[in-house]
């Protein structure tokens, strides 16, 4: 097992292309393949980079949240819109317990009396 | 706010500024000479001067928190006539095409209008870089977008966003204000008008410890804000990287983004951003004269490597053709990513 003190370092984003190493033809295609998502297409380029931001939030990454707070900054959006875009990650999330609660009815209705 | 020469801050001393700037190398940041060797482009060298880009002084009614110039009101060091003379000799019997006028806030000097009318006299292309401000701060400023007009100078107008808060954040309170009704009274003369031949260019630099993003992009973002909040035009916009020299480099350091900061350029290093820097065409003039490679080495004390003379009344651009340019750490601010330039981003996407 790893001795390190801590399982995330602010300093391991930079190395990520580093994965590369350890199997270098799935990483070139993974990163072809991101480099590629992240071009304007029928979304921006900009428009992208929030919906990273959302996303990096809904997946709890702090590598994510790290980088592409940056990105959307970067890109001119403000405080506020980032936010937003963080509480629809936030409303998906909550809105995907509560609408398993339906089975959760349902199971009650099927063994209830 | 003041200038850090008037606080008698450490980093007001461009000695102090090379060593925090060399020690970068401890922090993971290889030095700039050997990115320079990885891409065959060591040493870097000056192609035929196209630019005569005339600092006319540090003084400016704005004092920015980025300024590489450190230039604010409490800054009174400005150009004389007669070394603007000397820039004009050199202008008229080497025919250089480009005039590139700068501060502080250059409308501020009292030659400055001579100096824009002389130039124009010789025929050269004026660019002032304009912090827009200044039209609104005196009554004898008012009729600036006129005289601009009349001599059909190129304005290279600073807007670092395009919203009050990030604006404000870094020019003062109230910039932002000032700077939209300045670019409509730029506007009202011809400035950035289809057809009118008045060019109005605007400036973009990060409000804070980023990179900028893509110059297409963010262009696009302001064309569409500017026009559809205050009816503004404009035709470019140029993205520029902050330079970790001066105001910036102490923000960095205050706020503890300066290792991160670098570690990015390094990390964004771009070489075929080389080929385009500004260095390689342009002769920065400093308001007592001496020559340098670009305004960043003018503050920080880092004077052209030349067998001629170091002054303007020296000029002599057989001897300054193929001169190895003087590099350091802060170098990388020009070659990261899409690179950067006093004419925005090197490498047009």
């Amino acid at each position: 097992m790893s001795n390190t003190s801590h399982y995330y370092n602010a300093h391991d984003l930079a190395k990520f292309n580093e994965i590369g190493s350890f199997q270098p033809s799935l990483a070139e295609k993974f990163f072809a393949y991101y480099g590629e998502v992240f071009q304007d297409g029928a979304l921006t380029a900009r428009e992208k980079a929030l919906i990273a931001l959302a996303v990096a939030h809904a997946v709890q990454c702090p590598y994510c949240i790290d980088a592409y707070t940056t990105e959307s900054y970067s890109k001119g959006w403000n405080e506020a819109q980032m936010m937003e875009a963080v509480h629809v990650a936030a409303a998906i999330r909550g809105g995907a317990s509560l609408v398993h609660s339906v089975q959760m009815m349902n199971k009650v209705k099927e063994i209830a009396m | 706010m003041k200038s850090l020469l008037s606080q008698h801050h450490f980093l007001a001393d461009p000695a102090n500024q090379l060593q925090v700037l060399h020690e970068s190398i401890e922090l993971g940041v290889p030095p700039f000479e050997e990115k320079l060797k990885l891409a065959n482009a060591y040493p870097l060298r000056a192609k035929q001067v196209e630019i005569l880009q005339i600092n006319v002084g540090k003084m400016c009614n704005q004092t920015c928190k980025h300024c590489h110039v450190d230039a604010g009101p409490d800054r009174h060091e400005i150009m004389t006539k007669e070394t603007m003379a000397y820039c004009l000799q050199a202008v008229e019997k080497y025919h250089i095409p480009i005039v590139d006028i700068t501060g502080g806030a250059p409308e501020m000097n009292p030659h400055f209008r001579w100096l824009v009318e002389s130039a124009a006299a010789l025929g050269a292309h004026i660019m002032v870089r304009c912090n827009l401000t200044i039209i609104l701060a005196n009554k004898k400023y008012h009729d600036l977008p006129e005289f601009y007009r009349k001599h059909q100078v190129e304005v290279i107008a600073s807007l670092p966003f395009y919203s009050a808060d990030r604006t404000d954040k870094q020019r003062g309170q109230g910039v932002f204000t000032q700077s939209i009704k300045a670019l409509q009274m730029l506007n009202a003369v011809g400035y950035g008008q289809p057809e009118s031949g008045l060019i109005l260019n605007l400036v973009y630099n990060p409000a804070g410890a980023f990179l900028p993003a893509s110059q297409a992009e963010l262009q696009a973002t302001y064309q569409q804000v500017l026009w559809e909040e205050y009816r503004i035009r404009f035709n470019q916009l140029f993205v520029i990287t902050n330079m970790p020299i001066s105001r910036y480099l102490e923000y960095l350091l205050a706020t503890g983004n300066y290792e991160n900061y670098m570690l990015k350029l390094v990390q964004s290093f771009n070489p075929s951003a080389i080929h385009g820097l500004m260095c390689r065409n342009t002769l920065s003039v400093s308001w007592e004269g001496y020559l340098y490679d670009c305004d960043f080495n003018q503050m920080l004390d880092l004077p052209i490597r030349s067998q001629a003379g170091h002054h303007i009344s020296q000029f002599s651009p057989e001897l300054l053709n193929q001169r190895e340019i003087v590099i350091h750490q802060h170098c990388y601010g020009c070659t990261a990513g899409a690179g950067s330039s006093c004419g925005g981003q090197i490498v047009k996407s």
